[in-house]
């Protein structure tokens, strides 16, 4: 149990996905407008990342390393990730039409979120049990979310201020992160 | 315009617009995981450059040669299938041969499977175009990156370690600037750059500002290529 902990604050917080290992910086820095839609966007990875390591997992341990063949996991997983959203976006259509109008347009770009990809590969690389895996993934969505509706909840207030021209736009952004990352790494020693 | 002096579509054409028209780093603004990531030392920065100029040259050549055979309402999976396959080989051959760069790289070189610059040239380039063109749009666009990701690591080692390619360049007074090397650092160079791009294109007149907006509205600085591959 405290291992898992361990995990979960070490993904979410610690090791923030976006603001110390750079993954997930495309939807972070294109959707994070408005709050709404980010949490939207957040509410999306965490449901897609859960699954998703949850089935790289079992398909790394259950049919990559039995039969060998452990070095197909980029080719393996990408294709999983990719079949997996499109099966949930036909899913969700059909049975929870509300939430799949909510996480509607998110859904599809998160293929190329390489936060999906990136975590099916510390799974791996960590060599975490398929509980673990889970919970790492779970974990890291949950820092995604939490960066992107913060950097939201910034730019909301950011759009009132009086900001240098060459500034405006993504460069403003990127320092908001900049010192947003500052702020993350004072989780660093907390695990 | 230089359209006239370099024919459309000729090898010197294509590597002039993949390293300075349309370089992805610096023009583009896509494959920005990889450019704030790696680039702590220029060894790491060239490495992954190059690394990503041969993947996304073979699947240019590759996808140019199969397009007329892949269905088109599956080309993105067979797309990535196709760089996938290309990613594995060259994480093989870096782990015989160079251990070093491969541990240093890490998650970033499967990663490159994701990358927005290796798919939305196959979208936007060689599945359009003979083979020929889209192997020298692949050098250039490589190139290209390498160039962006070296400029940066060489700005982030210079000032955060004191060192260039390891050697020790600034005098030992100088205290090197620690917070480059680490991640915030990213952050920071990256704002600098683009904010001293805007500066420039702002004094050159207004013609070629609506390129980079056009970008940005559909969330595409370094995006997924689903968003914008089809719009490059």
């Amino acid at each position: 149990m405290k291992e898992i902990l361990i995990i979960a604050i070490g993904a979410a917080m610690v090791n923030n996905v976006v603001l110390s290992q750079f993954l997930g910086l495309c939807p972070f820095l294109g959707v994070s407008k408005k709050m709404d839609t980010a949490a939207g966007m957040g509410g999306a990875v965490v449901f897609v990342l859960t699954l998703s390591s949850l089935c790289t997992s079992l398909i790394y341990r259950y049919l990559l390393i039995p039969i060998g063949m452990e070095y197909l996991q980029t080719i393996v997983f990408i294709l999983v990730i990719a079949a997996l959203v499109q099966l949930v976006e036909m899913f969700l259509k059909k049975m929870i039409p509300a939430l799949y109008r909510a996480l509607g347009v998110y859904l599809p770009l998160i293929t190329t979120n390489c936060a999906v990809l990136g975590v099916a590969i510390i799974n791996v690389q960590k060599e975490y049990t398929v509980l673990q895996g889970v919970v790492n993934g779970f974990a890291t969505a949950v820092g995604f979310t939490i960066a992107i509706v913060l950097m939201a909840g910034l730019r909301e207030k950011m759009e009132h201020n009086d900001i240098p021209k060459a500034f405006q736009g993504m460069p403003i952004v990127l320092l908001t992160a900049m010192l947003m990352s500052i702020a993350f790494t004072g989780f660093s020693g907390l695990v | 315009m230089e359209h006239k002096i370099l024919q459309k579509n000729s090898p010197l054409e294509r590597l002039y617009n993949g390293i300075i028209k349309e370089n992805p780093t610096f023009v583009m603004m896509i494959g920005m995981c990889p450019t704030l990531a790696v680039t702590t030392s220029v060894i790491n920065g060239i490495g992954m450059g190059l690394t990503t100029a041969v993947i996304l040259t073979a699947s240019n050549v590759m996808i140019a040669a199969l397009r007329k055979c892949i269905p088109d309402g599956v080309r993105m999976p067979a797309y990535i299938g196709i760089v996938a396959s290309f990613v594995t080989i060259v994480q093989f051959l870096l782990k015989a041969y160079l251990p070093d760069l491969n541990s240093s790289l890490g998650i970033y070189i499967p990663l490159i499977v994701v990358n927005c610059i290796i798919l939305g040239r196959a979208e936007a380039f060689a599945g359009k175009n003979k083979v020929i063109p889209s192997l020298f749009d692949g050098i250039g666009m490589g190139l290209g990156f390498t160039l962006g990701l070296t400029c940066i690591a060489a700005f982030r080692e210079l000032f955060g370690a004191g060192t260039l390619l390891g050697f020790q360049i600034m005098p030992a007074a100088y205290e090197p600037v620690n917070i480059l090397i680490m991640a915030p650092g990213a952050f920071f160079v990256l704002a600098m750059l683009v904010a001293l791009q805007n500066r420039i294109r702002s004094k050159s007149g207004k013609n070629t500002a609506g390129k980079e907006s056009g970008c940005d509205k559909t969330g595409c600085a370094g995006c997924g290529n689903s968003a914008c591959g089809g719009k490059m």
